[in-house]
């Protein structure tokens, strides 16, 4: 379905899916790169590695300003194409929060020359796969495709750069279809609406406090003229990147890229990407979601640390190293801490969401086992986290978490479309394919001091936002 | 097969899920994947084998079958529980020993159980085999089951079981299946319920491994960077020892009850998870292929179905609505849902029970019945494009007993069918279905349900 891949919980039907639902641990690498790049949880950025196996990705720009990339996979005869635009959640006009999702949602509206649902149809007709989604900092289309019909979908997807055609009677029932998905991956979850609230009160300042999807009281005033603006305020070839991976190499891309995209006009120049920026937090802000439907209570934790383009030096990779080994699997320092040695919650664990244009998350959490307080289990938490600061990892941790980083670079090559997502995301977040090449020498770089720092430096509570999901019986607040 | 896993997914993930599951192999492929080579090892295990250099990696797949409906009637769960339970520790490893032996490879081994099947699944560099079969081989014949780990295990099924008493998908999907199968394993929810799960002691892991991880129910396929003798000597190295036969008790062929019920359970949300359900048809059945191809034109994969059209498109009432056949080992099943806010929720059921009747009775248009054909033979070879996914269809191909050279002639089944042929199966499976309706949320009221 044209929709967003941006939350948690579309990662846990992956997981779901390949039947490991409940214990995440190996698959927390493999399930990343492959559709995580899309989510707003948790991504890791996998990358190529520099030395054995040389992926030779290539990169170039048309005339009109779309950057290409083009990732070679000459095994099967198929093609990833996406086009990602420099353009999501946190690049609305207050107040109309969702219109970057809802426009995605209206891109398979049809255009002047090829109206209602023609590129769709023709996707199904020759057997190609497609979809959407919408993130904080990108919105992207995509096709998979054997490769004689790629420069079929090129030709659509080129049109509908700048031809969208919008009128209200396919307007306004794609409106209800966006209230009735918000409804599905929030409203109707408990820990859901505590993940957008915490969300909403990490960012003081910065848009990425908004849902991505927006709320229901502007969504529901989102229209076809406000979609329209918004098209025409981004959607413009040198506001989007071109990810081609699969069968084919830069000469054949260079090519087709020219006979579609390259007769796309440029609509006009695209300000920098400047939002508000967080002022340095000073308080530890507590957030508590009562809902008779929680069955199962749980903590978590976001703090605001940097990203991998706003981190500096290796903090970003120091982070996502601490994010393993805090809370990546049953190896990990929480695991062990809560559920094993002390036996009092159900899982734990830790995610970074590195790739994200500004400042981002940082997330620790925890379910309780039955009888056990929210407040204990937050005090062990903690505890673990202190541990880290006083006393810093091993370098056996650090051997396990960077082999099995890398490692997944490797994974990640068997799959184009991983590949694509992984590029896309990168350089729609002010990253460079240079910088995607590096980064497993960048992690391998990491030393245990630096990630001790980085728990020293970013893990500060005065950074956070602590949730609890309860019962309202259990709402009584037992301070340790 | 995989149906175990079924729980509402959504969309095109479904739809994918879907066409791998069920329809297994595509057309063109066989060309590009490379040759299957069908190799029975020394201790007479078979294994289906796709040798690929490009890259320095291993995927493989295996199955026992069996799976949940093996779990004792009072014990569902175990299965699942068993799966959870043996990369917990083996051998002398305890399970954190386990655990980061695993990770020092960057060895990814997992284990899982659906209706019908236990599954693992093992991805290495192909540098780190050794080691990666070792603690295969470890987990399949020295699992430890440690209380402590039991313990874990629990808690964390327990807990992951409270949370899906949220999902309304989840709940309508067990609800279904119970109110489908009473008195079947196929009634019992894959993963247990509080008191089954409460109730699994060690003794009954060690049971279930006994009697249903053998030889005589394994099937594996292989697929990457390695040499061929030396894959069959790690096979035989994990494998060979289990036992020859699996034990395993009986699986009555089953047909769902409770057919033309609507039942609504009760959840605070502003939206009604509607699953809706009847009989289907079972994978090895003439009448399969034009039936899937039926289901396609009504709720499958792609953005052009009938129900995507008249539910989502045209009136705006779900983000998701969808319809697929699961074909279980002893059930065929037509089975679809949909999520809409309460208030519109009997106007969306209503809507899909129209569907189904005018496609009963006037079956495919021409033009649908030809996109349908081209869709699929078209989009086939897009689920042979991973070395993981390669091996991930050779394996459903062995357990839906298609042969070898299914892949070779998938599409030409496809292009086979008639318009006729998907009138009968609409016939067949939809003329006079009434639906087993499952419905959570808060609908308003709805119509007076047809019969009970």
């Amino acid at each position: 379905m044209p929709g967003p891949l941006y939350l948690h919980r579309e990662f846990g039907r992956l997981l779901e899916r390949l039947g490991a639902f409940h214990k995440v641990k190996n698959f927390v690498m493999s399930a990343i790169a492959i559709c995580a790049a899309a989510s707003s949880a948790a991504v890791v950025l996998p990358a190529t590695r520099a030395d054995a196996q040389g992926l030779q990705v290539s990169e170039f720009k048309l005339e009109n300003g779309l950057q290409v990339i083009v990732i070679p996979d000459r095994r099967t005869p198929v093609v990833t194409h996406m086009v990602w635009y420099h353009v999501g959640s946190a690049d609305e006009t207050p107040g109309k929060s969702g219109l970057a999702h809802f426009l995605e949602h209206l891109m398979f509206k049809g255009t002047d020359k090829n109206p209602g649902g023609k590129f769709s149809k023709v996707v199904a007709t020759i057997g190609g796969q497609e979809n959407a989604f919408t993130s904080q900092d990108y919105t992207a289309y995509f096709q998979r495709v054997t490769k004689e019909n790629l420069e079929q979908v090129m030709t659509f997807e080129a049109d509908r750069m700048t031809g969208l055609h919008l009128t209200d009677d396919v307007v306004l029932p794609e409106r209800n279809v966006v209230l009735e998905e918000r409804r599905t991956r929030t409203d109707n979850d408990p820990a859901a609406q505590l993940a957008e609230a915490l969300t909403a009160a990490l960012y003081v300042n910065h848009p990425y406090g908004r849902p991505i999807i927006g709320w229901m009281h502007e969504i529901r005033q989102l229209d076809r003229q406000s979609a329209l603006d918004f098209y025409k305020r981004f959607y413009t070839p040198n506001n989007a990147v071109l990810v081609l991976a699969g069968d084919l190499d830069e000469k054949e891309a260079r090519e087709l890229a020219a006979k579609t995209y390259g007769k796309v006009p440029r609509l006009l120049e695209i300000a920098p990407r400047v939002r508000p920026v967080e002022p340095e937090p000073r308080a530890h802000r507590r957030i508590s979601l009562a809902d008779q439907r929680v069955r199962q209570p749980s903590l978590s934790r976001y703090y605001l640390v940097p990203s991998y383009r706003t981190g500096e030096g290796n903090e970003a990779e120091a982070l996502e190293i601490l994010s393993h080994i805090l809370g990546g699997g049953q190896t990990s320092r929480l695991y062990h801490a809560l559920v094993v040695e002390k036996g009092i919650a159900a899982n734990a664990g830790a995610w970074y969401q590195g790739t994200a244009l500004d400042a981002t998350r940082f997330s620790v959490y925890a379910s309780p086992r039955p009888g056990v307080a929210l407040a204990d289990l937050e005090t062990a938490l903690d505890q673990v986290i202190e541990q880290i600061i006083e006393k810093g990892v091993s370098a056996d941790e650090m051997d396990r978490v960077k082999t099995r980083i890398i490692a997944s670079t490797i994974f990640s090559q068997d799959n184009q479309t991983t590949l694509a997502r992984i590029y896309g995301a990168a350089l729609t977040t002010g990253l460079s394919v240079d910088s995607v090449k590096e980064w497993p020498n960048r992690i391998r770089a990491v030393t245990p001091e630096q990630v001790r720092d980085a728990a020293k430096k970013w893990l500060d509570l005065r950074r956070a936002v602590t949730g609890h999901l309860v019962r309202p019986e259990t709402v009584p607040e037992k301070r340790t | 097969m995989t149906f175990g896993a079924f729980r509402g997914m959504r969309g095109i993930v479904k739809g994918l899920l879907m066409a791998l599951a069920l329809f297994s192999a595509s057309g063109a492929a066989d060309a590009q994947i490379g040759k299957i080579e069908r190799v029975v090892t020394p201790a007479g295990i078979e294994l289906w084998f796709v040798k690929d250099d490009t890259l320095p990696i291993l995927s493989m797949y295996f199955a026992f079958e069996g799976g949940a409906s093996q779990d004792p009637a009072d014990r569902a769960g175990l299965a699942y529980f068993t799966a959870a339970m043996l990369d917990e520790g083996a051998g002398d490893l305890d399970a954190r020993t386990f655990q980061e032996r695993l990770e020092r490879r960057a060895i990814s081994l997992s284990f899982s159980a659906d209706r019908d099947t236990f599954r693992g699944s093992l991805r290495v560099l192909s540098e780190h085999r050794a080691e990666a079969f070792e603690l295969l081989r470890l987990s399949l014949n020295a699992p430890r089951f440690d209380q402590e780990a039991i313990d874990r295990i629990r808690a964390s099924i327990l807990a992951a079981n409270r949370r899906s008493q949220n999902n309304p998908d989840e709940v309508a999907s067990l609800r279904w299946f119970a109110s489908a199968f009473p008195n079947h394993p196929y009634g019992r929810p894959v993963k247990g319920d509080e008191a089954s799960v409460s109730g699994i002691e060690r003794n009954m892991l060690f049971a279930y491994v006994k009697k249903n991880l053998a030889r005589s129910n394994l099937k594996i396929a292989v697929v990457g960077s390695i040499d061929r003798d030396e894959l069959v000597r790690l096979i035989d190295d994990s494998f060979s020892k289990l036992p020859a036969k699996a034990e395993l008790s009986q699986v009555a062929e089953v047909t769902p009850q409770s057919l033309g019920r609507r039942d609504v359970v009760d959840l605070n949300i502003p939206q009604t998870a509607i699953i809706f359900g009847s009989s289907g048809i079972k994978r090895q059945d003439p009448d399969f292929i034009p039936a899937f191809i039926l289901n396609h034109i009504l709720g499958g994969g792609s953005f052009s179905s009938r129900l995507y059209r008249e539910v989502r498109e045209k009136r705006g009432l779900a983000y998701s609505v969808y319809s697929h056949l699961a074909t279980l080992d002893y059930a065929g099943l037509f089975l679809g849902g949909t999520s809409t806010r309460n208030d519109r929720a009997a106007e969306a059921l209503q809507i899909i029970e129209q569907e189904i009747a005018r496609i009963a009775k006037e079956g495919p248009t021409a033009e649908e019945l030809a996109q349908a054909k081209s869709y699929l033979t078209g989009s086939y070879l897009l689920h042979f494009d991973t070395s993981a996914k390669v091996a991930q269809q050779l394996l459903e191909i062995q357990l839906e007993n298609l042969g070898i050279d299914y892949i070779e002639r998938r599409n030409k089944l496809v292009n086979a069918v008639t318009e006729e042929d998907v009138r009968r199966a609409a016939k067949r499976l939809l003329a006079d279905s009434k639906l087993l309706v499952i419905m959570v949320g808060r609908p308003a009221p709805l119509a007076k349900a047809n019969g009970g």
